[in-house]
């Protein structure tokens, strides 16, 4: 069963740093002027559309990034300029009705910001080395276990959201969690750093793999950038 | 057998093996709902069969040269209740757009009153003992994604202007006594 947890907090954009941005901090309101609009910006793949091929479809990658991804940023920018302006009139209930756009359209562009990076080229996936490795057999047995159970909990998260495999900065150890709709991982509050997170909203797969989940699952580590992951894990740890 | 289909097919499959050898086993649908979402223990239960309910009433809700403005009590109805059909459109795609993640826009008929209501996943006004459902839309990204990628907007423009069967939610008033 998946445990789905809700988080109602702001998010910040100082404790986001892998978000690109474009510029400074935005100024704050002042009483008489009006502040910089807010730029979230849309990160490039770090590879070409058709580079998942045959694991994911470039059609999936070129609307997965632009039309989806996109629309969180821009969704987020326009959420975060009408909170600006709310907030510099002291408007409280459209600041609380604007809150879960902002936790639902930013959520998505964080975690699809970690997404295309933890993924890359077939040739390019390699296998999972190290201090993580040893970690993961320790904690599952094998990797290939691991991987079994990842894909059981993915698979089995109702309708919207993400399966993320996780280190608790606190205790070091590791989990697999899952999310609801766009809900980030979290941004400290309960240590967890993502290191891979794994997109089961239909989108990300229903093209190519229609209905079947846990087939998209299954091939889905063929493309799974463990450079990436190991990375991840060293700075978090 | 359709990709949509396959989604019906799956829960339709999941639920009979959950309740086979249960005292839930002959129960109707409703009922199996209402139980599974009073019990939390029981949310594989509750998702598969409230799916199950939600797909049967969605496919009744469409019909081939549909859509378009509704005749009939629903109309009446949506004038008195709704600010009338363009208010109804603008509302009912505002509820389908607002659900963030997977779910469905509602038309029920509660308190004697027309209501346009969003509900997440699997959620259901079944287990709403006051609310009739009158129609539904699907907004899970299964339901248009094929034909309408990330597009849910014209999806659900397709669904009102083309598909919408008034005739079914007028038989729904009429079994609810309006």
């Amino acid at each position: 069963v998946c445990r789905i947890h809700r988080r109602d907090k702001m998010l910040r954009k100082s404790i986001l740093p892998t978000l690109s941005r474009v510029g400074a901090a935005v100024s704050r309101a002042s009483v008489s002027g009006s502040r910089a609009k807010s730029s979230f910006t849309l990160p490039s793949l770090p590879y070409d559309a058709g580079a998942l091929e045959p694991v994911v479809m470039s059609e999936i990658m070129t609307i997965h990034h632009t039309k989806h991804h996109n629309a969180y940023v821009t969704n987020l920018n326009a959420a975060l300029d009408k909170y600006a302006d709310a907030e510099a009139k002291g408007d409280m209930a459209t600041m609380i009705a604007l809150q879960s756009a902002i936790k639902f359209n930013g959520g998505g562009h964080v975690n699809h910001s970690i997404f295309w990076t933890n993924l890359c080229a077939p040739k390019d996936s390699g296998s999972v080395s190290g201090e993580l490795a040893a970690k993961i057999e320790a904690k599952w047995g094998s990797v290939d276990d691991f991987k079994t159970t990842f894909n059981g909990t993915a698979a089995a998260i109702q309708g919207s959201g993400w399966a993320w495999l996780a280190l608790n900065t606190k205790d070091k150890t590791l989990s697999i969690q899952t999310r609801a709709n766009q809900d980030p991982l979290s941004f400290g509050g309960d240590g967890l750093i993502p290191l891979l997170g794994i997109d089961v909203w239909e989108h990300a797969y229903y093209l190519q793999y229609k209905n079947a989940r846990p087939d998209y699952l299954k091939e889905v580590w063929k493309v799974v950038n463990w450079k990436n992951v190991e990375e991840r894990f060293n700075e978090a740890k | 057998n359709s990709p949509h289909g396959k989604h019906h097919a799956a829960y339709v499959n999941n639920l009979n093996g959950l309740i086979e050898g249960t005292d839930l086993e002959n129960e109707s649908l409703e009922s199996i709902i209402k139980k599974a979402a009073a019990d939390s223990g029981k949310a594989g239960l509750f998702n598969n069969a409230a799916q199950v309910w939600n797909h049967t009433f969605y496919w009744h809700c469409m019909k081939p040269g549909g859509g378009g403005k509704p005749h009939g009590k629903v109309a009446e109805l949506i004038d008195r209740d709704l600010g009338g059909y363009d208010q109804f459109v603008k509302d009912f795609k505002a509820a389908g757009g607002g659900q963030f993640g997977s779910g469905w826009a509602w038309l029920v008929y509660k308190g004697g009153k027309l209501h346009i209501t969003k509900t997440p996943n699997a959620e259901t006004p079944v287990t709403d003992i006051d609310a009739t459902p009158i129609l539904t839309m699907d907004v899970w990204e299964h339901a248009y994604y094929l034909d309408y990628q990330n597009s849910r907007p014209n999806y659900m423009g397709a669904f009102l202007d083309n598909l919408v069967n008034w005739d079914f939610a007028n038989q729904n008033l009429a079994d609810a006594g309006a």
